[in-house]
């Protein structure tokens, strides 16, 4: 009786996001069945890949998987949100850019070597969020309004104004699919992503510790948890994060962009992980309900462009499922219609009994 | 007695002067700064209409400031007000086009009504999913923002010029102060010019200042932003607090849309892009606290004047380019907030030790008194 209560507990935040998803699968289903299709397609580099709505969903959703699963992080130690994860991610793509042409040719291990230090500058910026967050106790969001308005403008100084192009198959089995393995790499990326931050919370009480910062960091403290280290900490595993999705993104177009590389995904990032029915004011959290919010805002997208709504209408659509999902998550409206439901339960039982009673 | 008295009155001062402290480093840092480009750039800020001039450009982001100071106060964020900017621009440029009136000025009352009706409908909704049903402020408000700026490209995706003439008229409209202005090279005078907007912008800051202050409406607004278990058990409504402070935003954002407008008079889908990121900068830099309770529109209005002072300094210094903006900007936020933290700790800690002296000498006055 207790185990299943507590698994019921579990599941309770996914509800709502398993649901929504469950709806726009139907609503697709009934809309047009093709949109599930997946067929292999020889592609202009010569390699079998498999294609189709679902393969694009998910595969252009990686990023933002990436970085709300990050974002839940920082969400939950510090009870507020990163704002500027753009920006330096912008700061981060502009970095492995510099990286690779200083080296002059792409190989992998230069790759690897820009990966690396995009990560460290990366940390580098996010560390300074964090002392702003953990020393000097500012609100997250205000924190990280600093980077976010003048990110960009630092990626610009990096390098240049100009949109430096990344030719080499490399580059594109990073950022498109790997020859021979006929799913697109990001995919795996968020796997190994996802998998590390799992086996990181399976085997050490992190998760535990960001949980009781995030509800009372007084209390923590009292207990022998550092706060200020686990907010630190909760910073430097976002920008691990947004360097992973900054180099994927920058591999995708094969080209640097510092102005429209991952433009506004910290808006979607915070959606994601919201839907995920985290509390944004820190506390409880579930990575994989932020995943799952990150692939239903890019179901959500991918949708409406196939059903012919212009790439800048999206957002009004977008805007308009969110409030739905959120309102139906809300608690005020869950218990009204548990009262609903449960009056509604009872006035059966009382006829059922007044039946009885009368025969 | 009268000592006593007065060590009171000076005890119920005293909560007042964080906010204040952090309103007067922000007035401070504004005369220090306008001070410093009157003596290395010269040229225009030598002149008074310079002033004017920062204030008729920025009338819609002062109105917006303030709207998002009462929000935060109230201990909410409206992230909306950018995108409903544009779209009031862009609907009330579509209705002055289209419009078949002949009266001016009926034509204008009803564009003014629109821009105020989107924004009080977006203040009503925001309002009420914020209050009564209890869903996070920042995914409300990023909702509504996404939704404005999605209707506003489903209006039209090109920009849109308006053609109205009395609007046109409306627009070049400018109080002239004459014995504010300066003569020109050729001998002619320039009298100093004030566009309507930058009128309403001041009015609405005054007018702001003393609800916050006098009115019930604000001092509840503070008292719910500071604590609202508190609030609750002194008997105020805190639900109705915070959707009337959502709807005040609402109202301000849609005035604010109609004020840019009168300053552009053209719609486009970038109108007033990341407003809402300078408006809680101004707020920020003006000594509103986010965490809610504290805050001063005053302090506001020369957050949002400091801000146009940079974007003025770098447009008119060697260093013309947005990135250069961008990143003083950034210099300046970071700046105040790091600010922010320091002074409002070391006056906590210094608070404590101004009162142990107090309470020392008043120790030693009383048995002088007695004998």
């Amino acid at each position: 009786m207790n185990k299943k209560k507590k698994t019921g507990a579990g599941l309770g935040q996914l509800v709502i996001p398993l649901v929504a998803l469950a709806i726009l699968i139907v609503f697709n289903l009934f809309r047009d069945l093709g949109f599930f299709a997946i067929t292999m397609r020889v592609n202009n580099s010569g390699n079998i890949v498999l294609t189709g709505n679902l393969i694009s969903i998910i595969d252009s959703a990686s990023e933002l998987a990436i970085i709300a699963m990050g974002m839940t992080l920082v969400t939950a130690a510090c009870g507020g949100q990163d704002i500027s994860v753009g920006a330096v991610g912008a700061i981060s793509g502009a970095v492995f850019v510099k990286v690779l042409q200083g080296m002059g040719s792409i190989t992998v291990g230069s790759v690897i070597l820009g990966l690396l230090l995009c990560c460290l500058a990366t940390i580098l910026f996010k560390l300074f969020n964090g002392t702003l967050v953990a020393v000097f106790r500012i609100q997250p969001m205000i924190a990280t309004l600093i980077l976010y308005s003048c990110g960009r403008s630092i990626a610009y100084w990096i390098n240049g104004d100009a949109t430096p192009q990344l030719n080499s198959p490399i580059i594109s089995s990073i950022g498109m699919t790997i020859p021979g393995i006929p799913v697109p790499t990001p995919i795996f990326a968020v796997l190994l992503v996802g998998l590390l931050l799992f086996l990181v919370f399976k085997f050490t009480s992190l998760s535990l510790y960001t949980q009781s910062v995030g509800i009372n960091a007084g209390a923590a403290r009292l207990n022998g948890i550092n706060p200020t280290l686990i907010k630190l900490l909760s910073f430097v595993l976002l920008g691990v994060c947004v360097s992973v999705a900054s180099v994927i993104g920058v591999c995708r177009l094969g080209q640097l962009n510092h102005k429209t590389l991952l433009v506004d995904i910290e808006m979607d990032a915070i959606l994601a992980v919201a839907i995920g029915g985290n509390n944004l004011g820190g506390g409880r959290f579930k990575l994989s309900g932020s995943i799952l919010g990150a692939y239903i805002i890019q179901m959500l997208t991918t949708t409406l462009y196939a059903m012919n709504v212009a790439p800048v209408n999206v957002k009004a659509y977008k805007a308009i499922v969110i409030i739905i999902i959120v309102v139906a998550g809300s608690p005020v409206v869950k218990s009204k219609l548990t009262e609903l439901w449960n009056r509604f339960r009872s006035s059966r039982h009382t006829r059922e009994l007044s039946n009885r009673g009368v025969s | 007695m009268s000592d006593n008295k007065q060590r009171v009155r000076r005890l119920q001062r005293e909560p007042l002067t964080d906010a204040q402290m952090l309103m007067i480093i922000s007035i401070g840092i504004f005369a220090a700064m306008y001070l410093a480009a009157m003596f290395t750039l010269k040229g225009g800020f030598l002149k008074p209409q310079m002033i004017f001039d920062l204030l008729n450009d920025n009338a819609a982001l002062i109105i917006i400031a303030c709207s998002l100071t009462v929000v935060m106060i109230g201990g909410g964020i409206n992230i909306s007000v950018g995108g409903v900017i544009g779209l009031t621009v862009m609907s009330c440029a579509l209705f002055l086009n289209g419009t078949t009136i002949e009266s001016s000025f009926t034509s204008i009352a009803l564009t003014f009504l629109l821009a105020l009706g989107i924004g009080l409908a977006f203040g009503l909704v925001e309002g009420f999913l914020v209050s009564y049903l209890e869903i996070q402020p920042f995914i409300v408000t990023l909702a509504g923002m996404f939704l404005a700026r999605g209707l506003t490209t489903i209006l039209s995706v090109n920009p849109v010029k308006v053609t109205h003439e009395a609007f046109l008229a409306l627009v070049k409209t400018k109080l002239k102060i004459s014995w504010l202005g300066y003569t020109a090279q050729n001998g002619n005078l320039i009298p100093a010019k004030i566009e309507i907007g930058a009128i309403i912008a001041v009015l609405v800051v005054i007018l702001m200042a003393l609800m916050l202050r006098y009115s019930k409406l604000g001092r509840h607004i503070y008292a719910v932003g500071g604590n609202q278990q508190s609030a609750l058990m002194l008997g105020i409504n805190v639900k109705s607090t915070i959707f009337w402070s959502y709807v005040i935003s609402g109202l301000l954002a849609g005035l604010a849309g109609f004020v840019f407008l009168m300053h552009k008079p053209a719609g486009n889908a970038s109108v007033a892009m990341r407003g809402e990121m300078d408006a809680i900068a101004s707020s920020i830099i003006g000594g509103t606290l986010l965490t809610g309770g504290v805050g001063n529109v005053i302090g506001t209005f020369f957050g949002a004047m400091i801000l146009a002072t940079i974007q003025k300094i770098i447009a008119l210094s060697p260093l013309n380019a947005s990135w250069w903006q961008e990143m003083a900007n950034g210099a300046m936020l970071g700046f105040f907030i790091i600010l922010q933290s320091v002074v409002l700790s070391a006056r906590s800690k210094g608070r404590i030790k101004l009162r142990n002296k107090q309470r020392k000498p008043a120790a030693e006055e009383s048995p002088t008194q007695v004998k």
